[in-house]
């Protein structure tokens, strides 16, 4: 016993000895969740984009850190075609690529690996397509395949790529996670190797952070890439503590094991607010909870009924009881973060008396009988899909429409509204780049009924707006039609658009310049420590 | 003996084939499929749906798919994450070390005080000591341990700032991982500190995963010396006039401990299930925590070799304690063998 005390004295007088010279500045993140993998092309989560594509990787081009515009990334610029279906792309030059125990890059950037990056996830021949399993969800779900007809090399730093239909929110898909930029020198050697899927597992990246290791579900450590082209990282070491338990990050955060941490528990808020080892961040996020009509069905088919369903929900109460205050009434289907937002609609206001007029000129003066299904999981824009059914149930009984509240398992509730089950359901949805196609299009439009529009809205004129802003690039143009749109939407009521939540982020006050993206990442390049 | 081993030996197989039906049927018996959870609000196309499920085998008739997998387990294939893409047995061997430094540190805080408590209690039958043993095991006993975690992480860590929060060593300290337990991987490498701060890590996370097996240590503990104080050769003995420490340290301890052995050997399915809540709560990279997360994500390889994985390490345990107990207590073996 003795003995063994003595050996382990020894061992920590020898490691005390050895003083870590460098004081590296280390900043550690208490993230959420362990990632997937290490290919952002693979994977759907936020928690694996954090971990790879938001500071290991670059795009083409991005968005601005702290908002959803688009600016040059490793394209220095671009041009399109008069036709709107020739992107030229221009790449910067000196961009270096990362190394490690395998790999010492012996070239720059260069649009082979554009190439490289693109085509292993479009062409179902590429040699690396079917590597590492091989599904691309994003890109798929983009329907990028369907879009791109052909990527050529013009010469080393110009790459042009050419689609069947002019795509005006192909810019924003190009600054999207799973369009990270790999290198092609590197997946060559791998391939030599005989080891091709490393280039999954160990990421080589142009990105301000360089992946130094992972251990399983504990942590990985990255470290400041010096030869960054955007000028190294006022940081030194990076470290992302996978710490699931929201109560614990924020324990983390109180001890100072940790200096950021993403999604705190809505009952800890109050707290947060007063504690002076906490800064907390705020802002609204990008996204839409919403109540759909199924239009389809009676008597949701008569616009009227819907306006008066519109009229009698207390959103403001809402608001306070499920939210607790971390979101806003949504008076638009897209959040006002999103450029083309419309300030000028009007939305329902509570008005009962109203809403029982309005039933009354449909010919429901005695009510009806219907249903609201609710989530039976917490979505960043439904913190509790129950509840709110419940009061939006109270508050139809008050002007005679009785609803029953229906629930199912998460993936059969998908399915099930999928296929217009429903006559109301709670629903939402999360923005992937910005654009407002990405909301209005997708959850609206007459080729989305079937999927995700579970509102199975279907209207001519509304659709041909949305069709016009497709096909034009001009910004100024496309705002036109979705602020058109907009109106529309609100006159015909498909939806009751209840909230866009607020997302907070908890950040130690040694803390400098951290922005909350948008968009959900958490990016950490340009932040400092005091 | 060896009828005795090789009976036990043969009760393994049906347990093994009951437990791979049961993890097979309980997870397709779970509403949802993998798919759609996983595609969430944006959803997927059928065609792609189509493409999914024919990769991961999940088109194929439930008995079909069954026999496949029962096949690769025979081999040693336990399949692959679906979400990682990892062999789930490699991905256990990885978190299995940080699990096992965990399980061994809780037994032996669960031994080292549930035992003495126990015998201190039943000799003082029904002192203020004894009640205080019983009122604070059933305590302990019925701990919910998210509650019981939360409630030290606050007290120690945050309040004190005794312990750090959570993790196995603090994120600032770069240990290379060699042996994959933190104590000895902490000591071979260079970080100043590094054995300290793993250490500290490592204590409220086992006395939390402790808690449970050391109420049920010491409770057991002191019917089974109650039981054996009563005997008549311990009487015996007293009258002898042996003094009372001799008597139960020497006579009445070794006997009383026949059953406790059992019960400590039982322990370690508790240890196993109580290690999923409790290395979620300290952030404790181990399978427990693994487990938790693949349930989340319905990731169905990983859920079912897992828990497989983890079935037969008990039933190893088990039956490791069987024979041990038959080389204790030769009665058994004779009975039953």
């Amino acid at each position: 016993m003795n003995k063994a005390l003595t050996l382990i004295a020894g061992f920590v007088l020898a490691s005390s000895v050895t003083i870590n010279a460098s004081a590296a500045k280390t900043l550690v993140y208490c993230s959420e969740g362990s990632p997937e993998g290490f290919n952002p092309a693979f994977y759907t989560a936020g928690t694996t984009f954090d971990a790879t594509s938001k500071n290991i990787f670059n795009k083409l081009v991005e968005f601005e850190r702290g908002n959803t515009k688009i600016i040059p990334g490793l394209a220095e610029s671009w041009t399109i075609s008069d036709d709107g279906t020739t992107y030229t792309f221009k790449l910067r030059k000196g961009v270096k690529f990362h190394s490690n125990k395998k790999f010492k890059p012996h070239r720059d950037f260069n649009a082979d690996d554009v190439l490289f990056s693109f085509n292993r996830q479009r062409l179902k021949d590429h040699p690396y397509h079917t590597v590492s399993g091989g599904s691309y969800e994003y890109w798929n779900g983009m329907s990028m395949t369907e879009t791109i007809k052909d990527i050529k090399k013009i010469d080393d730093y110009t790459v042009s790529i050419s689609l069947n239909q002019p795509s005006a929110p192909f810019m924003a898909n190009l600054a999207m996670d799973f369009a990270s930029i790999m290198s092609a020198e590197y997946a060559d050697e791998m391939m030599k190797a005989g080891t091709p899927e490393v280039i999954d597992n160990q990421p080589i990246g142009t990105g301000p952070f360089e992946f130094v290791d992972y251990r399983k579900d504990s942590q990985i450590r990255y470290k400041a890439f010096s030869k960054y082209w955007g000028g190294k990282a006022p940081i030194d070491r990076l470290v992302f503590s996978i710490t699931p338990d929201a109560s614990v990050r924020y324990a983390k955060m109180q001890a100072n094991e940790c200096q950021v941490m993403p999604f705190p528990n809505p009952a800890d808020l109050e707290k947060m607010r007063t504690d002076k080892n906490i800064n907390l961040m705020s802002q609204e996020g990008l996204n839409i909870g919403f109540l759909a009509f199924n239009v389809e069905k009676k008597p949701f088919d008569d616009r009227k009924v819907r306006q008066a369903l519109n009229y009698a929900i207390n959103k403001q109460a809402i608001l306070d009881a499920v939210f607790q205050g971390a979101g806003t009434v949504a008076k638009n289907p897209i959040p006002p973060t999103i450029w083309s937002y419309n300030k000028d609609t009007v939305d329902y206001d509570y008005n009962p008396e109203k809403a029982k007029q309005l039933l009354a000129e449909a010919g429901y003066s005695k009510g009806f009988s219907t249903n609201i299904w609710a989530m039976p999981v917490q979505r960043p824009y439904n913190p509790n899909a129950r509840r709110m059914a419940e009061l939006i149930q109270a508050d139809w009984a008050a002007i005679g429409v009785k609803a029953e509240i229906v629930s199912y398992e998460w993936g059969e509730y998908l399915a099930r509204t999928k296929e217009g089950e429903h006559d109301t359901a709670l629903l939402g949805w999360t923005g992937d780049n910005g654009d407002p196609d990405n909301f209005l299009y997708v959850l609206l439009s007459c080729d989305a009924v079937g999927g995700s529009n579970r509102a199975r809205f279907c209207n001519e004129d509304f659709d041909k707006l949305l069709k016009a802003a497709q096909v034009t690039s001009d910004i100024a143009e496309r705002t036109k039609l979705y602020e058109q749109a907009q109106l529309m939407f609100k006159k015909e009521a498909p939806w009751v658009t209840i909230a866009h939540s607020v997302v907070y982020e908890p950040v130690r006050p040694e803390v400098v310049d951290y922005k909350i993206d948008p968009l959900g990442g958490h990016i950490f390049y340009g932040v400092d420590l005091k | 003996m060896l009828v005795f081993l090789f009976r036990r030996l043969m009760l393994v197989i049906p347990t093994f084939f009951g437990i791979t039906l049961l993890t097979f049927s309980l997870i397709h018996m779970i509403p949802g499929d993998p798919i759609t959870v996983m595609a969430g609000e944006r959803g997927v196309t059928d065609a792609r749906r189509a493409e999914l499920e024919a990769q991961l085998g999940l088109d194929q008739p439930l008995p079909v798919q069954y026999l496949h997998y029962i096949k690769n387990v025979l081999q040693g294939d336990f399949g692959k994450s679906l979400v990682t893409r990892e062999p789930v047995l490699s991905e256990f061997f990885t978190l299995f070390p940080a699990t096992m430094e965990l399980a061994f540190c809780a037994s032996i805080i669960a031994i080292l005080i549930g035992l003495p408590l126990g015998v201190i209690a039943a000799v003082r039958r029904g002192s203020v000591f004894d009640h205080s043993v019983m009122t604070v095991s059933l305590a302990g006993y019925s701990m919910p341990i998210f509650w019981w975690g939360l409630l030290l992480i606050i007290l120690f860590s945050v309040t004190l700032g005794w312990t750090p929060v959570s993790g196995r060593i603090a994120a600032t300290m770069w240990i290379d991982e060699n042996t994959g337990f933190m104590l000895i991987d902490s000591l071979l490498s260079d970080e100043e500190g590094a054995f300290i701060s793993a250490l500290s890590h490592l204590i409220l996370p086992s006395v939390v995963l402790a808690t449970i097996p050391m109420a049920v240590i010491a409770r057991m503990t002191r019917s089974s010396m109650l039981e054996v104080l009563g005997e008549d050769y311990i009487r015996t003995a007293r009258a002898k006039g042996l003094s009372r420490w001799k008597v139960i340290a020497k006579h009445a301890l070794r006997n009383a401990l026949i059953p406790v052995i059992t019960v400590i050997g039982l322990q370690v399915g508790i240890l196993l299930s109580g290690a999923i809540l409790t290395e979620s709560i300290f952030a404790w990279p181990g399978v427990g925590r693994w487990l938790l997360e693949s349930i989340h994500r319905r990731d169905y390889q990983v859920v079912q070799g897992g828990i497989l994985i983890v079935a037969m390490i008990i039933i190893a345990i088990n039956l490791l304690v069987d024979v041990m107990y038959g080389i204790v207590n030769p009665r058994i073996r004779h009975a039953r063998g």
